[in-house]
């Protein structure tokens, strides 16, 4: 059963919220500029609660059930972050106030920032950027600068592997440089001969997830960060991936000068189904003047009975503001609290338990689903979705099929580098119960695409929808409800 | 260990079936000499400690439920409905995912359209996505639209002065390797008709701010007309409230409408996460970044939502994407749309009118004190520039003493506007506060 | 799949049917079953213009994917095919007759060496299927 559109359950004259009076004099509003027509729904405060009530009944989240989305970590997130994060103190603060007067929160700031660097080993973090996207295109601007910085304008290439994310490639073309694609060899790591043949003196760097897109580490590199630093160029790192790297290694000190974190990923913030996120930038000594304006810095050193005086800062020679204001606060709240009950040892067993849950589900289904690169995997694997014995059944199918059961699918067609990829990341928040349910499910699917491949291609049953037309939606574009009275501009 | 479930058994379990011995086993790829650093991080706190630590430390702040404020450039305090935080904490709404699975994720995917439809109402335009991450970063997108709209062919882009200092600032830095030429605001005596003139063939888009930074209305009608005579796009950046009560944008003959939404039912929070609003024109709905929403029927015949012309994104046309934008701001655009639906038709003009009334009180005591007076004598919904006798800091800094926090010292950012601040009136600031204002601002200047 | 003898191809999946001076060209059965359904066509060029070896004269996208169109060879565009704006699925149903995309002259007629013959275009495809 569908609920009816907000503007279905208007009613003329329905109010949700009583105002004051004004209680001050009237001034007349400015002729010409006002509005005749508001075309807003009329409801009341019960309508609109219901209405999102039964919306939000109609959604599978991280505390409805299992959610091994690949490269998205959807791991517990923890509910006293939802309480921190909205202290009044923190919530009712003004950016733009004295900074004198957000003490609180330019300490909580500078601890994060920290802590994210002693996690990644940077020597300076940013807390800037909106989302993991948002901190990529700091991190190739921050690249682009310091090579022009040094004179160098030649350098316009930015080398990217083909089983990376979809942001990468955009993020180069949006920093006014050049997409290089590099391909993978059998192992699933970076070719190094391929990598070996783009290295000269017009690179600037290249971009590397590593863990990368299939749940591997990357074998060589050490190397690859050689042969890019060899001739001149920078490393960046997406961390998109970083679940399995708490405690367990460095980026920093792997040689990688710039990375970007995911608090919405790896340190437990949660999606909002689809947002806020936030995607804070690290950099080497090196890089550090080049960060987003502004960082957070001691103003001036404490003692034993002053805490030290901070304030907001502009690297010298930064790439610029990437978004108004300091970045998602309400988000770093969240992560800070979550790191600090994590603590340093709470962090590496997270790393350990999402390490451990993958290969656990790896080696439970391997013998079901075609695993191509069949190893020691980090905290995501990546199966075939497909069988030669029973070819009309898709990555897609299998997926669809799975809602049946209450799971969530895992990432579909990504990376691009594997047939009907399913990229399955189970995180550290599940517990052995769980996943042995997921195997049960998927090896129960298999046996269905042989025995009633139907019952595949026209899943789901037992969800609220079935599968929705895809094309219609895209043939027909309907984007917006018009209420019928209002004038279409 | 916190919120991992796994005992001793159950590790040992798992790692028998996978063959290894130990947990640091599943490590041997690491390279041993950067292996297992030793972090300088504190040790982990439980849950009931941790509460204590952060309220301590919250409240060195100064927050705005226990000074008055009138602080605004860019960030305002409004009344937010309680219905609004009791729906976006429905464990549902903020523990999933983009909705890449629609069949169980329709609860996100009509709230997603429902956003875009009232945007759209609200701005007067036809197409809306599903955010960006704030205004600032939305009329960078705007502009990277107007760009790949022109294929490319038009390397200039035309902004007023008196769009919000940190939003002119976001769009230089992400159009920074573009190669492009940005004027306008060099000089605050660019208005209207000096923007028009800068006007010509390798204009790709001319911006400007409704009511503007200064917190000034004008009608830029006029502009739009030499906009689209030079064949440039149009674009106005708002303050979505204020549309509660001025007509809208799209009556100027805009192309695009962007905005910052906070003030549509999301907390200050010190500057983030906040809302981008992005809307345009039909025509151009193939070059809009970000995700969108679009209505369809599932195979049961019922109607139902999924994301829609996913091959502009970033994971399909890869380098060609318009934009490498990919999380949004999924739970502030289900803030807005709930704060829009429960305000409604009567609620939304009613605090627009509450501000634009108490403003011009403000406005008109301020201007009959002795020592200070208005720069601006026009049109203006909730924000006004007063002529300081002193320094804004030093006055900001006596007012404190009062539990008032003043507004915003313009000097930072125009060096023509020494001494003015930039003050914000909203609904809930009552005549008592305003009175207090008054009052406070009259005996600091005899100090 | 089609691989009509009578047309060249790029391994890019256009094809061109040569006609004395004139050449037409569009999308081979091949990429549009790799495309699957067609929800969106740009022709982005238009009559009198010159395009080179390999420029853009459309855009087509699908469901779950876009892809550019290139010239087979330099040309000057003589016809467009209006009616594919509106009814792109017709490079789904008949991609080498109803959906022709442009018509021009071709400039270099050397150039059209290059290009693949139907058995060389079918073995391509092959190679490329996993």
């Amino acid at each position: 059963m569908i609920e009816p559109l907000i503007y279905d359950l208007s009613s003329p004259g329905r109010e949700g919220v009583k105002l004051p009076e004004v209680d001050v004099p009237q001034t007349a509003f400015p002729e010409g500029l006002t509005r005749e027509d508001l075309p807003l729904p009329e409801l009341s405060e019960i309508d609109v609660m219901r209405h999102f009530v039964r919306l939000s009944q109609f959604n599978h989240g991280v505390d409805t059930g299992f959610y091994p989305l690949g490269s998205c970590t959807m791991k517990y997130n923890p509910k006293v972050n939802e309480d921190t994060a909205r202290l009044p103190g923190f919530a009712f603060s003004h950016p733009l106030q004295d900074t004198e007067t957000a003490q609180g929160n330019l300490a909580l700031m500078y601890a994060l920032q920290e802590w994210l660097g002693e996690i990644g080993g940077f020597a300076g973090v940013s807390l800037q950027p909106a989302a993991g996207a948002h901190g990529e295109l700091a991190g190739i601007l921050i690249i682009r600068a310091y090579h022009r910085d040094r004179g160098d304008d030649r350098r316009t290439k930015i080398l990217v592997p083909d089983s990376a994310h979809g942001t990468n490639p955009a993020t180069t073309t949006m920093s006014g440089m050049e997409v290089i694609e590099i391909a993978s060899d059998e192992r699933g790591n970076v070719d190094l001969n391929a990598l070996r043949s783009h290295c000269d003196d017009c690179v600037a760097g290249l971009m590397l997830t590593n863990p990368n897109t299939l749940g591997l580490f990357e074998e060589h590199v050490a190397e690859v960060i050689e042969l890019i630093h060899g001739c001149g160029g920078l490393v960046y790192g997406d961390g998109a991936n970083m679940n399995a790297l708490l405690g367990v290694v460095r980026p920093g000190d792997l040689g990688f000068d710039v990375l970007h974190y995911n608090l919405h990923k790896t340190f437990s913030t949660p999606h909002g189904g689809g947002g806020p996120g936030s995607g804070p930038v690290g950099v080497l000594k090196h890089l550090v003047d080049f960060l987003p304006d502004p960082i957070v810095d001691v103003i001036e050193e404490g003692n034993d009975e002053v805490p030290p005086l901070y304030g907001l800062v502009r690297p010298s020679k930064s790439i610029g503001r990437v978004k108004s204001f300091h970045g998602h606060f309400g988000v770093a709240v969240r992560a800070y609290t979550y790191m600090r009950i994590q603590g340093k040892s709470g962090l590496r067993a997270v790393a350990d338990h999402a390490v451990l849950n993958a290969n656990y589900l790896r080696t439970r289904l391997r013998d079901t689903y075609h695993v191509p690169y069949d190893r020691i995997c980090m905290h995501e694997f990546v199966a075939e979705g497909w069988w030669e014995d029973a070819p009309q059944v898709h990555a897609l199918d299998i997926a669809k099929r799975l809602m049946d059961f209450g799971i969530h699918p895992p990432t579909n067609y990504f990376p691009l580098v594997v047939r009907e990829a399913l990229m399955i990341e189970p995180t550290e928040t599940e517990s052995i119960e769980m996943l042995d349910a997921f195997t049960d499910a998927m090896i129960k699917i298999a046996e269905e695409a042989r025995s009633d491949p139907e019952i595949l291609k026209t899943a789901p049953h037992n969800t609220p929808f079935g599968r929705l037309d895809e094309v219609k939606a895209a043939r027909e574009l309907v984007l917006c409800y018009r209420p019928v009275d209002s004038d279409p501009r | 260990m916190a919120y991992i479930p796994h005992t001793d058994e159950d590790r040992r379990t798992m790692l028998a079936t996978i063959g290894l011995e130990r947990m640091d086993d599943l490590y041997d790829a690491i390279p041993p000499d950067v292996r297992f650093p030793d972090l300088n991080l504190p040790d982990p706190i439980s849950e009931m400690e941790i509460i204590g630590e952060l309220r301590a430390l919250s409240e060195a702040n100064l927050e705005v439920q226990h000074v008055s404020c009138f602080l605004g450039a860019g960030a305002y305090n409004h009344f937010i409905p309680s219905v609004v935080d009791h729906t976006i904490r429905r464990n549902e709404f903020y523990t999933a995912y983009t909705p890449y699975q629609p069949e169980i994720s329709q609860g996100t995917l009509q709230a997603i359209y429902e956003y875009q439809s009232l945007v759209c109402n609200l701005t007067g335009m036809e197409v809306s996505n599903a955010s960006h991450y704030d205004g600032a970063t939305a009329l960078a997108e705007a502009v990277i639209l107007a760009l790949s709209q022109h294929r490319g062919k038009r390397g200039k882009v035309v902004l007023s002065p008196a769009i919000h200092p940190q939003f002119r600032q976001v769009v230089r830095t992400y159009t920074q390797g573009m190669g492009l030429t940005l004027v306008g605001d060099e000089s605050l005596d660019n208005g209207v008709e000096e923007l028009a003139g800068m006007l010509d063939k390798d204009t790709a888009l001319v911006a400007v701010q409704y009511p503007d930074f200064f917190g000034r209305i004008e009608d830029f009608s006029k502009l739009g007309e030499a906009a689209q005579e030079a064949g440039a796009l149009l674009c106005v950046v708002v303050n979505p409230l204020a549309l509660g009560l001025l007509k809208p944008p799209s009556d100027f003959g805009a192309d695009v409408v962007v905005g910052e939404g906070q003030p549509l039912g999301i907390p200050l929070s010190y500057g983030g996460p906040y809302l981008g609003i992005f809307t345009t024109r039909k025509k151009y709905v193939r070059k809009m970044a970000g995700r969108l929403v679009g209505e369809t029927v599932d195979s049961r015949g019922q109607r139902g939502y999924v994301l829609t012309l996913t091959p502009r994104e970033q994971h399909i046309r890869r380098e060609k994407a318009t934009s490498n934008i990919c999380t949004n701001q999924g739970l502030m655009a289900l803030a807005t749309t709930v704060y829009l639906s429960v305000m409604g038709k009567h609620g939304l003009p009613k605090v627009a009118e509450l501000c634009y009334h108490k403003a011009h009180y403000a406005a008109e005591q301020i201007a009959a004190l002795e020592d200070y007076s208005l720069w601006h004598d026009g049109p203006f919904f909730h924000e006004f520039v007063v002529n300081c006798p002193r320094p804004v800091t030093e006055i900001n800094d006596r007012l404190i003493d009062y539990d008032i926090l003043g507004g915003y010292d313009l000097g930072q950012d125009y060096p023509s506007l020494e001494n003015r601040m930039l003050i914000a009136v909203t609904e809930v600031n009552s005549k008592e506060e305003i009175d207090d204002l008054i009052s406070a601002l009259k005996e600091i200047t005899h100090d | 799949m089609e691989f009509p003898t009578d047309l060249m191809y790029t391994d890019n999946d256009e094809w061109i049917r040569v006609e004395g001076d004139i050449g037409t060209t569009g999308i081979t059965d091949y990429a549009q079953d790799q495309l699957s359904d067609i929800v969106y066509l740009e022709i982005a060029t238009a009559v009198g213009e010159r395009l080179e070896k390999g420029e853009t004269l459309a855009e087509v996208e699908s469901v779950k994917a876009a892809a550019y169109v290139y010239m087979p060879v330099a040309g000057i565009i003589t016809e467009v095919n209006e009616e594919l704006a509106d009814t792109p699925e017709m490079v789904n149903s008949s991609p080498f007759d109803e959906a022709w995309m442009v018509k021009f002259e071709i400039i270099d007629p050397a150039e059209l060496e290059d290009l693949l013959d139907a058995t060389a275009y079918e073995k391509h495809c092959q190679e490329r299927e996993h």
